[in-house]
C-alpha cells in the first residue's frame, strides 16, 4: 500500500539541460506537499524500524541490566531451538489460511456472490450486519467474543437448554480466535469482491448460461477468472493484516491456555513486555516480517503464472 | 544538481525532526523541579496504597511549602504494573522520583540503574533504628548497599473457611500435618460440597509472581530442596523437590480439586478469590498471603465483618510432614528512589515520612501487613486489630526468602509457563521439568546450575 504513496509521474520527469532548474523547481513544488508526511514517516516509522532492527541482534532487556550486548544471531538460533516459538509460527499460519484465506475470503466471496442482483432492502441489510462487525474497534470485538463463548457465556447458556456445554476458550482456543476474526474481517473482502462483479459483463454470463454452463461452472469458468486480480490484492491485503493480528486474540485467550493459541505476535509481546526480553522479541518481529514477505512472493507469483 | 537538492532536503527534515524532538525532551525534565512525581500500584482489590499516598502527600505538601507531590497511581494488573513502571524506568523525562518496589525486582532493576542508593540518607535518619534487621536486608543490593525501604513483610499459610469445613464434617480448627492431609481434606470438600471449590493454590503466568511466590515456592521450600544452594550458589531448577511441587499442582488441578484452569489463569484471579470466592463462601481452602484481611476491613475492596469468625489459618505442612513441620515464604514491597530523581533528599524526606510510625502504622493496619518496624510491632493498635496478626507473625519461624537476584525475575517467570503446562495437562510434571530446566540453563548459564538429578 505503501507503493501509493511515491508519485510514479514525479519519477518519469524528462531531465534535459536546459529545462533543469525549471524541472527541479517543480520536482520540489511537487514534493512540498509530501514533506510533512515524510517527515512524520521519518521520524516515527522509519526511526523505530530501524532501532527494532538493531535490537533484534542485541541481548536488550526491559530489566536487569545497564548495558546492551551485541549478540549476533544469537536471538535467531535460540529462536529455532525453542519449541514455543516454532510452534507460534504454526499457529500463526492456522490462524492465517483459517481465518483469512478461508474464512473471510471465501465467505467475503460466498457474500458478494448472493447479494448480487438481490433488492435493495437486502442488500442494505446484509451489508449493515456485516460491516458493523467491521467497524467495532478490535478489544470491543473481542470481548463481545469473551462474554459469548466464556463458560457462562451467551453460547453455553443457549446450548444449556438442550443439555450441551463446551468450554470454547480453553479447550478449542484456536477455533475460537478463527472464528471470531473470519466474523470480524469478512465485511472488508465483501466490499472488494461487491466492487470487482459489478465489473463482469453479465453478458458474458448469460452466454454461457444459454451454452449450458452450470452456475458453479460460471463461476469457475467466467466470474473468478475475471476478477483474479481482485482475489490476489485481497489475499495479500488480509494476509498481511492478519499476520500482525493480536488485540483480538489477546482479549479473547492471552495466548493460552498454556501456549495453545500464542500466535506470534502473543508470544513476541509474552517474551518483550512480560518477560521483558526485547532483544528476543524483536527478533521474532523480524521473521514475522519474512513470513508476511513470503506470503506476498506467494500470492506474486500466483498472478504471473495466471497471467502466462 | 537533483541529488544535492535532495540531499539538502533530508538534511533539513533531519534537522527540524531532531530539534523538534529536542524540545519535548527539554519540556519533559524540566517539570521535574519542585515536583516529586510517586508512582505505585491501584487496582482491583489493591486500593489501600492509593489510600495511604494520597494522606501522605498531603502532609507532604504541607510540611513543604511549595513542593507538589505528583501521585501517579497505576491500574494495571500486577505484571502489568511491573512493566508499566519498567517502561517509565527507561527513560529519564517518564521515570518516577519515588517507587513501589516488589523486593522480587529490586535487584534487577538496581542491575539496570533504575535505582538509587539510599545510605547516605538512611544513616541520618533516627527512624531506620527501628527496621528490624531482615527489613533492613530487604532491599540490599549485591553491592552491599540499600535501594529500598520497607513498608511491611507477609508470610504465607493455608486459609480455610470453618463453616465449610463443619459442612462437610472436617473437625475445626484444622492442622494438616502432610500434603496429604491438604489433599485429604480437599477430597472431602468435594465429595460433600458439590459447588465449592476445595482448594486454591494459585498457578500459571496470569498470576505471575503470585503463582511462582504462593503457589510453587510454598510447595518446593517444604520438600527438602529449594530453588536455589545458596552455599554453592547455583540454581537447581530439577530436584525431586520440584517434581513433587508439580505432581501436587498435576494433581489438585487436573482432578477437579482446584479451580477452573480457565478461571485460575486470568490475570484478575486474585481479586476473584479475594473479594468474590472466599467471602461468598465458593472456596474452602486456600493457600495465600497474610495481606487477605486488609480486603475484608472496612477501608478494604469486600468489607466483610465475619471473615475473623469464619475464616481459620493454618501453617502449610512440609511434603511428609519433615522438620520444622511447616513452611513459608517471605516478600514484601519497598519504597524505592529512581536515580534519574533530580532532588533525593526531597524523594527521600518524603520516603521517610511515608514510612514513619504513624504512617507505618496506619498501612500495616489497612493492608494488613506485618510490620517491619519494631515500634509498630509493639504498638496496641497494630496487634488489637487484626487478629490474624499473631498467627502469620510466628511464620517467620519457617519462613523463606527468594532468591532474588538479578535473574530471579526470568526464572520465577518459567516457573510460571511450567505450572502452567502442567496444569493445563499440555506436559507431564515430568517434562515440564526438563523445559523449565533447559530454559533456566540457558537464562542463568549451565555453569550456574546444578544439572537435572
Amino acid at each position: 500500500m505503501t507503493v501509493a504513496t511515491q508519485s510514479p509521474r514525479a519519477a518519469r520527469i524528462p531531465s534535459p539541460g536546459a529545462r533543469r532548474p525549471h524541472g527541479v523547481r517543480r520536482l520540489l513544488g511537487r514534493l512540498a506537499p509530501l514533506g510533512p508526511a515524510l517527515l512524520l514517516l521519518l521520524i516515527f516509522f522509519a526511526g523505530p524500524l530501524i532501532w527494532s532492527v538493531y535490537t533484534a541482534f542485541t541481548d536488550m532487556a526491559l530489566s536487569g541490566s545497564a548495558t546492551v550486548q551485541f549478540t549476533g544471531l544469537a536471538n535467531f538460533r535460540r529462536m529455532f531451538s525453542d519449541p514455543v516459538f516454532v510452534r507460534s509460527l504454526e499457529l500463526t499460519v492456522l490462524f492465517v489460511v483459517g481465518s483469512a484465506v478461508i474464512g473471510q475470503n471465501c465467505l467475503g466471496l460466498l457474500l458478494a456472490l448472493i447479494m448480487r442482483g438481490r433488492n435493495r432492502a437486502v442488500r442494505t441489510t446484509v451489508t449493515g450486519v456485516v460491516i458493523g462487525a467491521w467497524v467495532v474497534p478490535e478489544v470491543v470485538a473481542g470481548f463481545a467474543w469473551y462474554a459469548f463463548l466464556y463458560k457462562t457465556g451467551t453460547l453455553n447458556s443457549i446450548l444449556g437448554h438442550f443439555g450441551l456445554s463446551q468450554d470454547w476458550l480453553y479447550t478449542t482456543p484456536m477455533l475460537a480466535v478463527i472464528l471470531a476474526n473470519t466474523w470480524r474481517g469478512t465485511a472488508f473482502s465483501m466490499l472488494v469482491y461487491s466492487a470487482a462483479l459489478s465489473d463482469v459483463p453479465p453478458d458474458l454470463l448469460e452466454a454461457a448460461a444459454v451454452d449450458g454452463a452450470s452456475g458453479w461452472a460460471r463461476l469457475r469458468h467466467v466470474t473468478v477468472p475475471l476478477i483474479r486480480r481482485s482475489i490476489i490484492s485481497n489475499l495479500m491485503l488480509i494476509t498481511l493484516q492478519t499476520l500482525a493480528s493480536f488485540g483480538l486474540i489477546y482479549v479473547m485467550t492471552g495466548g493460552g491456555p498454556g501456549d495453545a493459541s500464542s500466535t506470534t505476535p502473543l508470544y513476541m509481546y509474552q517474551e518483550s513486555f512480560q518477560f521483558y526480553q526485547l532483544g528476543y522479541g524483536t527478533a521474532m518481529a523480524l521473521v514475522l516480517l519474512v513470513l508476511g514477505a513470503l506470503f506476498s512472493l506467494i500470492y506474486l507469483r500466483l498472478i504471473k503464472l495466471e497471467d502466462s | 544538481m537533483q541529488g544535492h537538492t535532495k540531499a539538502t532536503i533530508v538534511a533539513a527534515a533531519l534537522l527540524v525532526g531532531g530539534a523538534s524532538l529536542a524540545g519535548c525532551s527539554s519540556s519533559g525534565s524540566s517539570a521535574g523541579s519542585k515536583t516529586i512525581t510517586v508512582a505505585y500500584q491501584d487496582y482491583g482489590d489493591f486500593t489501600q496504597m492509593n489510600t495511604e499516598m494520597q494522606a501522605v502527600a498531603k502532609q507532604y505538601e504541607a510540611a513543604h511549602p511549595g513542593w507538589t507531590v505528583k501521585l501517579e497511581p497505576i491500574e494495571a494488573s500486577e505484571n502489568d504494573y511491573y512493566t508499566k513502571l519498567t517502561l517509565m524506568n527507561r527513560s529519564a523525562s517518564t521515570a518516577p522520583d519515588v517507587m513501589y518496589e516488589d523486593t522480587f525486582l529490586v535487584n534487577s532493576d538496581i542491575q539496570a540503574g533504575y535505582l538509587a542508593p539510599l545510605d547516605s540518607y538512611l544513616s541520618s535518619w533516627s527512624g531506620w533504628s527501628q527496621f528490624t534487621a531482615s527489613a533492613k536486608s530487604a532491599a540490599r543490593g549485591s553491592d552491599g548497599k540499600t535501594y529500598g525501604v520497607p513498608m511491611g513483610t507477609d508470610t504465607r499459610a493455608l486459609w480455610y473457611n470453618k463453616t465449610l469445613f463443619q459442612q462437610a464434617g472436617i473437625p475445626v480448627p484444622w492442622q494438616p500435618k502432610t500434603w496429604a492431609d491438604v489433599l485429604a481434606a480437599a477430597r472431602t470438600v468435594k465429595a460433600k460440597l458439590p459447588g465449592v471449590t476445595p482448594l486454591n493454590v494459585y498457578s500459571g503466568k496470569g498470576a505471575g509472581e503470585g503463582a511462582t511466590m504462593q503457589g510453587l515456592e510454598m510447595l518446593l521450600y517444604g520438600t527438602g530442596n529449594q530453588l536455589y544452594n545458596t552455599s554453592s550458589k547455583k540454581w537447581m531448577p530439577s530436584t525431586p523437590g520440584m517434581l513433587a511441587s508439580l505432581n501436587f499442582i498435576d494433581t489438585i488441578y487436573n482432578t477437579g480439586l482446584a479451580p477452573d484452569q480457565e478461571d485460575a489463569l486470568n490475570p484478575n484471579f486474585g481479586t476473584t478469590v479475594a473479594t468474590d470466592l472466599i467471602p461468598n463462601g465458593k472456596l474452602a481452602i486456600d493457600l495465600d498471603g497474610s495481606w487477605l484481611p486488609g480486603n475484608w476491613t472496612s477501608t478494604g475492596a469486600k468489607p466483610w465483618p465475619a471473615w475473623s469468625t469464619t475464616m481459620g489459618e493454618a501453617p502449610m505442612p512440609t511434603e511428609n510432614g519433615q522438620a520444622p513441620g511447616s513452611t513459608s515464604m517471605s516478600g514484601g514491597w519497598v519504597l524505592s528512589i529512581g536515580s534519574h530523581s533530580a532532588d533525593k533528599q526531597a524523594d527521600f524526606d518524603f520516603v521517610s515520612l511515608a514510612e514513619n510510625k504513624d504512617n507505618a502504622l496506619n498501612y500495616d493496619i489497612i493492608a494488613s501487613q506485618i510490620a517491619v518496624r519494631a515500634d509498630v510491632a509493639a504498638d496496641p493498635k497494630y496487634t488489637a486489630t487484626n487478629p490474624s496478626v499473631a498467627f502469620f507473625t510466628n511464620l517467620v519461624k519457617v519462613t523463606h526468602f527468594r532468591p532474588a537476584y538479578p535473574v530471579y525475575p526470568q526464572v520465577s517467570d518459567q516457573i510460571q509457563v511450567a505450572m502452567e503446562s502442567v496444569m493445563t495437562g499440555q506436559s507431564s510434571p515430568q517434562s515440564a521439568m526438563a523445559n523449565l530446566a533447559s530454559s533456566v540453563s540457558g537464562i542463568v548459564g549451565p555453569s550456574n546450575m546444578v544439572p537435572g538429578s
